[in-house]
């Protein structure tokens, strides 16, 4: 990503520029050569197709008619404003959350609240939260060889293998042996990213992932995730971080209201924003 | 932890204020009794003279004795390190129960002759009845208190209908029901079943509730992050939320274990031979009543007391993961 594709922002925010360009280049350079964005081709593989998906919290509704399709190797950001129903979405992905209304498929299961097979689902779909959700009564080995050992019946020694395997992929091999409490906020959000990938899921969801973190700790995460989405894992994260949605993303998402407003390539989204709520919105994150 | 700020504060028991106040509370408090026929009345003799006749004299002497050692004891107990304060201060209070017991004037051979009874018949059943209780118990509890706060109306009907009853009723009522009930239910079951039965659902109630509290205490998280990853209901409970909540009940039910232990006294109503009834039918021949009831409480403190250390361990051991 050069300069010249950076500029068009600067007459989008009106604030201070610099600021926005920071954000932009937390995301290491070499990483940023990845905004070729190949297209993945529509024949791929769906692995999340959400139609028509509505959803209540009582009377509340926090989803509206949502349609939305992640195939394989897509790398998706959703971004808007609090409470538009962004972690809502996603966590009806993995039926943390249940909808009411239209149609969620995952890796060809359709969810409803009668299926049997919750699990076949949750074993492909690796989930990130905000606040980590570590463990905390587990060392971080044993929080990664958890899921191996008592899903997959997957055999201790092997299990030890896979989770060494994938702390080394995000770069703290050596904590290995502490506890969760006993890590910066960076270095526990890099264990839970591990913790997801030691199950081999075919899709990965993050929702808000570093929005917990201190600055100081957020390239770091960015860097793992961007890394990951470069060896072609299937992702969907919720973020803010629009450095990294320029850098990886194939689509951005925006939602309102629970409402996907607009979505569009990076560049495309970035520079020239369809709707006005986009607009408002893209100018608020782009100048505090 | 209350933890402690890194400014030291100054010594309570060395500020005058503080030790002129104790001073003026434990001569009004030594004013009331009097002590002139105790031992204490003797060994100040040559002050007092005869201590049946010093009168109001003596009286103002002894209070005034007593609660200078008492002032002088607590500046001095001041300068000792942490540890050792807690040390002094456990010897201190257990010397004085000693001379407490002392006043009943036992019979110490009685006591030694009897001893061997009283723990090999006595302390034996009373411990076996409370550890298959407790055990029994904390099946309950666990039970229960995941049955109230599952989603079904029938299993927490049942739950919260048995919490609420066999929390509501004397457990010396619930043993007499059970034992004299049962058997009108075609159900006949002999003394120490039926007290362990009436013991294990009376603290299953209450344990049902502390292990609902602790289960309560671990963040919704915890629950999100382990189903995320595939954990169904069965693992997300055994490898994740009851490891997590187990720190968290083990003061109260630690509190549980010892109130079982004493609480096994009401099955000698049953004429079950735990340490209550055996104190209680050895004392009763040769009227020494007291040597046995109070070897019996220094039986039952020793092994509470054998009880508290192993929950500080525990709590110890689990805090592990917390340390930072
Ligand atoms: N358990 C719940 N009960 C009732 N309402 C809820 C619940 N969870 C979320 N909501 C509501 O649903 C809406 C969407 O919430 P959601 O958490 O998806 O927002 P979000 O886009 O992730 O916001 P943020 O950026 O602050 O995380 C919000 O208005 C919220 O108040
Ligand atoms: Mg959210």
């Amino acid at each position: 990503m050069t300069a010249s594709n950076i500029s068009p922002l600067k007459g989008l925010e009106g604030g201070d520029s610099s600021r926005a360009i920071g954000n932009v280049l937390r995301v290491p350079v070499a990483s940023q050569e990845l905004a070729s964005q190949k297209q993945v081709p529509l024949s791929a593989d769906k692995i999340i197709e959400a139609k028509n998906v509505s959803k209540w919290y009582g009377t509340f509704r926090a989803l509206t008619n949502v349609n939305l399709t992640v195939r394989k190797g897509e790398r998706i950001v959703i971004c808007g404003p609090s409470g538009s129903g962004k972690s809502t979405l996603i966590r009806c992905f993995n039926r943390l959350e249940a909808h009411q209304e239209g149609e969620i498929t995952v890796n060809g299961i359709r969810l409803h609240n009668k299926m049997r097979n919750v699990t076949e689902v949750r074993k492909n779909v690796g989930m990130v939260f905000q606040h980590f959700n570590l463990f905390p009564h587990m060392t971080v080995l044993m929080n990664c060889m958890a899921g191996p050992m008592w899903i997959k019946g997957v055999p201790e020694a092997e299990a030890k293998k896979i989770a060494l395997k994938f702390l080394e992929r995000v770069h703290i091999p050596e904590q290995a042996n502490k506890y969760p409490v006993q890590l910066s906020g960076g270095q526990q959000q890099r264990v839970a990213i591990a913790r997801s990938l030691c199950m081999e899921p075919a899709v990965m969801l993050f929702d808000e992932p570093t929005s917990a973190l201190d600055p100081e700790m957020v390239s770091e995460v960015l860097e793992t995730m961007t890394s990951l989405a470069r060896e072609g894992m299937t992702m969907v994260c919720v973020s803010h971080e629009m450095g990294f949605a320029r850098a990886v993303a194939d689509r951005v998402i925006f939602m309102d209201w629970g409402q996907i407003v607009e979505e569009g390539k990076p560049n495309d989204f970035f520079t020239n924003p369809q709707h006005e709520r986009t607009k408002l919105f893209l100018s608020q994150i782009l100048s505090h | 932890m209350l933890y402690q700020d890194t400014v030291e504060s100054e010594v309570l028991v060395h500020k005058p204020w503080f030790v002129a106040s104790t001073f003026a509370i434990v001569l009004a408090v030594f004013l009331m009794p009097d002590l002139a026929s105790t031992t204490l009345g003797d060994i100040m003799r040559p002050v007092i003279g005869d201590p049946l006749q010093s009168g109001f004299y003596g009286r103002v002497v002894l209070a005034f004795v007593i609660a200078v050692m008492f002032c002088v004891n607590i500046v001095l107990i001041g300068f000792a390190p942490l540890k050792a304060q807690i040390g002094i201060v456990w010897v201190e209070l257990l010397l004085l129960s000693l001379a407490f017991f002392k006043v009943f004037n036992l019979n110490m051979p009685f006591i030694w002759e009897n001893l061997p009874y009283l723990i090999t018949q006595g302390l034996v059943t009373t411990v076996y009845i409370s550890a298959v209780s407790l055990i029994c118990a904390s099946l309950v509890a666990i039970i229960a208190a995941v049955a109230k706060l599952s989603g079904n109306g029938f299993a927490y009907a049942i739950a919260s209908f048995y919490t609420s009853f066999f929390r509501g009723l004397p457990l010396l009522i619930q043993v007499y029901l059970i034992y004299l009930g049962l058997p009108q239910l075609g159900i006949v079951l002999s003394a120490v079943p039926a007290g362990i039965l009436a013991l294990s659902l009376c603290y299953g109630a209450y344990m049902a509730e502390v292990f609902r509290a602790g289960i309560q205490s671990i963040d919704r998280g915890q629950w999100e992050a382990s189903r995320a990853i595939g954990f169904g209901f069965g693992l997300t409970m055994r490898k994740i939320i009851l490891p997590q909540a187990l720190p968290v009940v083990i003061p109260p039910t630690g509190n549980m274990f010892i109130s079982i232990l004493k609480d096994s006294s009401l099955v000698s109503v049953l004429g079950v031979w735990e340490l209550t009834f055996v104190s209680r039918t050895i004392g009763q021949p040769t009227f020494r009543y007291m040597e046995m009831l109070i070897t019996a409480a220094v039986i039952y403190w020793v092994i509470s007391a054998c009880l508290e250390v192993a929950q500080s361990r525990l709590e110890r051991h689990y805090a592990r993961s917390k340390v930072r």
